[in-house]
């Protein structure tokens, strides 16, 4: 999982003050006015939720400690609550609802492991692991029990849900996406 | 898992919750995820200092800030009181703890309401605190509340019986000591305080429809709750409690009435809706801790494990506030009662209040922490006498022919299942007969590595608490609705139920809808506390799906020539048994301008009672004083699985949601020179990462428990509670030496160890 510390300092990408700010979430480009649509301080979490309404994308600690506000970012697992919104410039996001096929609508195979599995209980983590899932998946389709745990370490799970994740998980590895 | 139920169509098998698409598409919608149209955001400004006067407060600049629509102190809100009894007001002119709540901001938007708390000029009186729960209940001790002398809360709740439960008092202690063959003592606490921190923080939003109707939106694990203990509060005016998914909950958002009575307020006070939604920081500072305990005790014991007499002080902490806490008292001493057979019995509680943030309700409900801190002294005991723990739980633990007082004060007589055999099938999957070396002994030695193995035990009789009905509606088309106010927290008990009534009924899964969590359109629900749900809201749901069916039978026997009692039902159609070539479908019966409606009712039974027994294995370094939790097994005897996949996850449950961690890393750090929690973030609040994960396995029998037409119970709420326990038990062992206060941080190991 990469955080906005891992991009290469917050000028890259980094809209001007007049200048638009265009993001691709789940295909779709929404262009946002800053002072307008955004503020400067609005972290990527915020807008996507509050301003986009793609509230899949869960909110907990806000600080970067607990994996919930997990979205892809030009396919990497980002901690969208760590990252300003500014700094997101031309990225391609995707959020827990654009997991799912768009022309078909039918569900991305981790979902339905997940529901085969039922590696969830309280469901509030579960966006941000199905895409730190699918970011792992898509470099290596067939990940290691330790390889899965080591890429979901920063996800907080307090309902248990740990054991049956890696279970549906497995349950795909190898199966090439 | 080991599995012997009943084969059903529906029960027993994994299925899909009914909420999976939603959860994994990112469509649940949780609290913060609702928006009433006009909606306000509510802020709360909270207390730097543990305990403190205010002595002024002015406003001014607050409400007039941009976007400003109310700004509410001790001044100007409602007159409502909270607690047990009544002593915690909306806000009031004393603070007791760091992050107690001092004034409430509503805005058109959160960093409106947030700027505008800074604008808020408080002038404070700093008064004396107390931290550590038997120098508060001493005399002179700095006091919290007037309404609470000498700090210890007076005892019983009427809410739960005139004769609630307060204390262990049977027999003649005396006499238990003379009989008995080694008499051991000793204190143990159980002070973490952990924080039990669902992934969501917990959120409130309230409007009103006019000053005697409020309708209230709320993250709970038990809509029906904040109904059933809001009215009260507010003054018996009509609540409507619509509840969301909840992200979390683990008993912490059971009655959400701290963010209620704020958001009601605030709503109030503006005449629109308004959300309460605490960040993390405000979750770790001013939600729900687990309670502390500390329990001084003598223990006669018998050499053939015998418990001739157990006599001590249960001291309990509950902050700055008690929520029910007199409730988990007596749960806890209940519970106490199921795990040690005993005759001779003089337990006396002492539920005090300390200056820092309030304990509240919480998975374990008073029993986990009330066996965390007695079964280390029972380990002593045991060892004197020379005891394998596991023939010790065994022989002790409730059965049939059996008693005990519970949370009522009365006697119930036990008439569900003997628990040995699932005790003695997880010692066998455990490899505890080869792993068990005996008191102070380590299961092996490799290097600097000392691997030990713990046990405990713990179950509840609550899981017969209580209220629930249900309806059941049928449509002429072979779809149901069931009205039944049941809320989801992760337990999957919504679609618990819904199997239920499609196995009554014969249907596919897909034909049973169940209601929102409203209290408008649903009847009577408690909650889903205590494990209650499998059997309490099983038992209702059951009732009400049979009921219906009668009436269908009632209707269809004419118009197949034969008698209610000869008929079936498969898949929406009627049959006369053995005849299903002739089946009618339902609306042939029903005709299509009618819905059948059967109802159910369950009514409190504390006779039967659940048992969990956890098995731990640790290794501890002696050179860092580092203990790992190596591997996991958790045995019960649920009766019947309802559902194989969700039954395994609740009890995984037990390393987090401040359960078996609480004895190894676990903590609200406290700094009792400033009552300021330390490690208020997920950093340094320390939790177990996918990294860490220890083996884990379940051992489930299902031996028919005498609860209902399926003869399950749950087993949910207890799981984590006995480990704690097991897990110290598995450290002394490994190292030797006894310890006896939680969590066994590398300090406290090294220190027993005479390393620092």
């Amino acid at each position: 999982m990469k955080t906005n510390r891992d991009e290469g300092g917050a000028s890259q990408g980094a809209a001007t003050a007049e200048k638009n700010i265009s993001l691709t979430v789940n295909g779709k480009r929404h262009q946002l006015m800053v002072g307008k649509d955004i503020n400067p301080d609005h972290t990527l979490a915020y807008t996507l939720r509050e301003t986009l309404g793609y509230t899949g994308t869960k909110i907990a600690c806000d600080h970067g400690s607990c994996g919930a506000c997990t979205v892809l970012m030009d396919g990497e697992a980002v901690l969208s609550c760590t990252m300003l919104t500014m700094e997101c410039n031309g990225k391609n996001i995707t959020t827990i609802e654009g997991l799912e096929n768009r022309e078909t609508g039918k569900l991305h195979p981790l979902q339905q492991a997940f529901i085969d599995y039922t590696a969830f209980q309280c469901g509030f983590c579960t966006p941000g692991i199905l895409l730190s899932a699918k970011a792992l998946l898509d470099k290596n389709p067939s990940p290691t029990e330790e390889e899965i745990k080591q890429e979901l370490a920063g996800h907080y799970c307090r309902c248990g849900s740990h054991y049956l994740v890696i279970k549906a998980i497995l349950s795909l590895a190898g199966k090439g996406r | 898992m080991i599995s012997m139920g009943e084969e059903y169509r529906h029960i027993g098998k994994s299925t899909p919750r009914k909420d999976a698409r939603a959860i994994v598409t990112g469509s649940a919608r949780y609290i913060d995820d609702v928006k009433l149209p006009g909606m306000l955001y509510g802020k709360v400004l909270r207390s730097p200092y543990p305990h403190a006067r205010i002595k002024n407060i002015d406003t001014a600049k607050a409400e007039a800030y941009p976007g400003v629509k109310a700004v509410l102190t001790y001044k100007n809100v409602p007159g409502w009181m909270g607690g047990v009894p009544y002593h915690r007001p909306v806000l009031d002119s004393t603070v007791r703890f760091v992050g107690d709540a001092v004034a409430l901001v509503a805005a058109e938007t959160g960093e409106s309401a947030e700027e505008a708390l800074e604008l808020i000029e408080v002038e404070y009186e700093q008064l004396p605190a107390v931290y550590d729960m038997e120098e508060a209940a001493r005399p002179g001790a700095p006091q919290l509340h007037e309404r609470i002398p000498n700090n210890i809360f007076p005892r019983g709740f009427r809410a739960i019986g005139e004769k609630a439960l307060q204390e262990i008092v049977m027999g003649d202690v005396d006499k238990g000591f003379k009989e008995a063959d080694f008499v051991t003592e000793g204190t143990c606490s159980y002070e973490n305080i952990p924080n039990p921190l669902p992934p969501e923080p917990p959120g409130v939003i309230a409007t009103w429809e006019d000053p005697e109707h409020l309708t209230i939106y709320t993250a709970s694990q038990s809509a029906a709750m904040n109904r059933n203990f809001g009215q009260p509060l507010l003054g018996l005016i009509d609540i409507r409690v619509i509840g969301t998914q909840c992200g979390g909950s683990y008993g912490t958002k059971n009655a959400n009435m701290i963010p209620m009575v704020h958001a009601a307020a605030l709503a109030k006070a503006v005449g629109m809706p308004v959300k309460v939604y605490f960040s993390k920081e405000e979750h770790f500072n001013a939600y729900s801790l687990r309670l502390g305990s500390r329990i001084h005790a003598r223990v006669g014991i018998k050499k053939d494990g015998t418990v001739t007499a157990l006599a001590g002080e249960w001291f309990v902490d509950t902050g700055a506030a008690s929520e029910m806490a007199q409730v988990q008292v007596a749960v806890g001493c209940g519970e106490a009662q199921l795990a040690l057979r005993c005759s001779n019995w003089n337990l006396q509680p002492q539920l005090v209040c300390t200056n820092r943030s309030p304990s509240g309700v919480v998975r374990g409900f008073g029993g986990q922490e009330l066996k965390s801190s007695l079964l280390p002294l029972m380990a002593i005991a045991m060892e004197e006498a020379g005891l394998d723990p596991l023939e010790f739980f065994k022989k002790n633990y409730v059965k049939p022919g059996d008693g005990y007082y519970w949370r009522d004060g009365l006697w119930w007589d036990y008439r569900g299942i003997d628990f040995s055999r699932a005790m003695q099938k997880g010692a066998e999957v455990f490899g505890w007969k080869d792993k068990w070396k005996g008191w102070g002994k380590p299961t092996a030695v490799k290097g600097n590595k000392r691997i030990g193995v713990g046990v405990g035990v713990h179950g509840n009789a609550d899981i017969g608490e209580d209220e629930s009905e249900a309806y059941v509606k049928l449509n002429p088309d072979g779809r149901v609705v069931l009205h039944a106010c049941v809320s989801e927290s992760g337990m999957g008990e919504r679609s618990a139920v819904c199997k239920m009534v499609a196995e009554v009924l014969n249907l596919p899964l897909d034909r049973v809808e169940i209601t929102a969590p409203d209290t408008m359109v649903n009847p009577f629900e408690f909650g889903l506390v205590g494990s209650r749900g499998t059997y309490t809201v099983g038992s209702a749901v059951i009732e009400a799906a049979e009921d219906a069916k009668r009436k269908l039978f009632d209707l269809a026997a004419p118009v197949l020539g034969a008698k209610p009692e000869d008929l079936e039902t498969k898949d929406g159609k009627i049959y006369v048994r053995g005849k299903e070539e002739g089946a009618i479908p339902w609306r042939k019966a029903m005709g299509i301008s009618r819905t059948l409606t059967g109802q159910g009712r369950f009514e409190t039974d504390f006779s039967l009672c659940n048992c969990m027994m956890i098995f731990a294995e640790v290794e501890v370094d002696i050179e860092t004083g580092k203990a790992e939790l190596l591997r996991v097994v958790a045995a019960t005897d649920c009766g019947q699985i309802i559902d194989p996949l969700v039954l395994e996850g609740q009890l995984h449950g037990s390393l987090g949601s401040a359960g078996i961690d609480t004895a190894l890393f676990e903590e609200t750090v406290l700094d009792r020179d400033t009552g300021h929690i330390m490690n208020c973030n997920m950093i340094d609040y320390k939790w177990r990462t996918f990294i860490d994960l220890p083996q884990f396995q379940n051992v489930i029998l299902e031996t028919p428990i005498p609860s209902h037409r399926f003869k399950a119970i749950g087993v949910g709420e207890v799981a984590p509670a006995p480990g704690p326990s097991a897990v110290l038990m598995a450290i002394s062992n490994a190292i030797g030496k006894r310890i006896m206060d939680y969590p066994a941080t590398p300090d406290k190991i090294l220190k027993a160890l005479d390393r620092i």
